[in-house]
């Protein structure tokens, strides 16, 4: 069983259209899951995080519904399918 | 979107901290027509024209809270942006950096028409040489000993102006707040800076060698050694690309301020609008008064004719005033209440164009047809 990932409607031009991306591969970390998707959808990586691999600080990125900020950030452990879900942060222009 | 623009036609690119606006008008310049927000809700600190080469294309940095900065681009004048899938300015792999935002696009020489360079934060130079589809950081700057001293003032460590020589390819000029003005004279490979009379008043050395909070640097291309530079407290003038610079205060309210533009046809004439000081960024006495010098810094005027003398708390930033290149110039700029301002009289006499847009921090000026 592999992980979905859940892209919020402003990200989802960056994946075809989609708003769920399933990779079937199994993944240690956020951060593998996410390099994994980075290959598949570069543009929507460039968005989450930044150009030395940070999750931007406006973004958020849930893991089985908690964040992962309050977790071990990029380096938490996914479990057999894991769900990932990527939302903007209450903020905006 | 203008599609129906014609040879003449003024536009005034404007960005905000909630979008761009285009503001069209003819060579009159009496009746003008708001058009947007593009990029609804993101902040865009840097536009461009660029008519080089049989081109016409726009050029906006624009800057999401939650996704990062980006550069797009139009080539119908606004009516569609292309929407880039990466992000196409970004720090080499293995940099300690991370692109912030994107505070100045300059097109290149004229003799280079598919060069573009763009000015970001943290303050770093890029270049890009097809027409600004693809950029890359400008190795020189980047990796310069006194890159990791500079510091950011209140908006960031940005690097904010370009200046190519348009008569010598090897010679540019850009400035930093905080870092001062740097030049290179072997294009882009190596860069010193020159900042030889110019005060830094926040550091224990007043004259360091570097490390002044530059605020704008301007020139004319007919005469591109002759600068002129608003300053973190401070108005300088230099002769020769900046080897030495002279205070050229004469007759200001303030020397602090952020904006300055030249005249499109004149190199000695000069506009500014001082602020009241860095505690205080707004007009001195609430008055809102752009000072014009046509002598090079000898003397200064205040321009006032249409403009708020009173109650006016507002304060123009370092890219928000510009000039078209119509004969007599039309000068524009915007405030961070919102407010756009012009003149279609080199200054003499002004009216408000809007006056509810979001905070400007960008206002470019352009004649569609002239590149």
């Amino acid at each position: 069983m592999g992980i979905t990932i859940a892209l919020p409607g402003a990200l989802q031009p960056y994946a075809g259209g989609s708003s769920e991306v399933t990779l079937a591969d199994r993944f240690g970390t956020v951060g593998d899951a996410l390099a994994a998707l980075a290959e598949r959808h570069g543009g929507v990586m460039d968005r989450v995080t930044d150009e030395r691999g940070a999750l931007r600080p406006h973004v958020n990125v849930f893991v089985d519904g908690e964040n992962v900020r309050f977790l071990d950030g990029l380096g938490t452990a996914l479990g057999e399918g894991s769900t990932i879900v990527i939302v903007p942060a209450v903020s905006g222009g | 979107m203008s599609p129906e623009a014609r040879a003449g036609d003024v536009v005034l690119l404007v960005g905000t901290m909630k979008g761009a606006f285009l503001v069209w008008s003819n060579a009159a310049r009496a009746e003008w027509r708001i058009e947007g927000p593009h990029f609804r809700g993101e902040s865009v600190y840097a536009l461009a024209l660029d008519q080089r080469g049989g081109r016409r294309r726009m050029l906006a940095a624009t800057r999401s809270m939650h996704w990062g900065a980006v550069i797009r681009a139009s080539d119908d004048l606004g009516a569609t942006w292309s929407e880039p899938d990466r992000q196409n300015v970004r720090f080499p792999e293995g940099s300690d950096d991370a692109l912030g935002n994107i505070w100045q696009i300059r097109p290149g020489r004229a003799s280079e028409p598919d060069v573009l360079y763009c000015g970001v934060e943290p303050a770093a130079l890029f270049e890009s040489r097809d027409g600004g589809e693809s950029w890359s950081p400008v190795e020189g700057l980047l990796n310069h000993e006194h890159r990791k001293r500079w510091m950011p003032g209140a908006g960031g460590l940005c690097l904010h102006t370009i200046l190519p020589d348009p008569a010598d390819e090897a010679r540019m000029a850009v400035a930093i707040s905080t870092g001062g003005f740097y030049r290179t004279d072997d294009g882009g490979r190596s860069w010193r800076p020159r900042n030889a009379g110019v005060r830094a008043v926040f550091l224990p050395d007043p004259y360091p060698e570097f490390g002044q909070c530059v605020h704008k640097v301007v020139h004319h291309p007919s005469r591109p050694e002759r600068l002129f530079l608003q300053n973190h407290w401070g108005l300088y003038r230099s002769d020769d690309w900046g080897d030495a610079w002279v205070d050229v205060a004469n007759g200001v309210p303030s020397d602090f301020g952020f904006a300055i533009e030249v005249h499109p046809h004149d190199p000695d004439t000069v506009y500014i609008v001082p602020l009241d000081s860095d505690q205080f960024r707004c007009v001195p006495d609430a008055r809102l008064r752009v000072y014009r010098t046509r002598d090079a810094g000898a003397s200064w005027q205040p321009l006032e004719t249409g403009l708020p003398q009173h109650d006016a708390y507002d304060t123009v930033l370092r890219d928000a005033l510009a000039a078209d290149r119509h004969d007599p110039a039309g000068i524009y700029f915007g405030t961070r209440g919102g407010k756009l301002y012009g003149s279609a009289d080199d200054g003499e006499s002004w009216r408000e164009i809007a006056d509810d847009l979001p905070p400007i921090v960008c206002v470019k000026a352009a004649v569609i047809g002239a590149a």
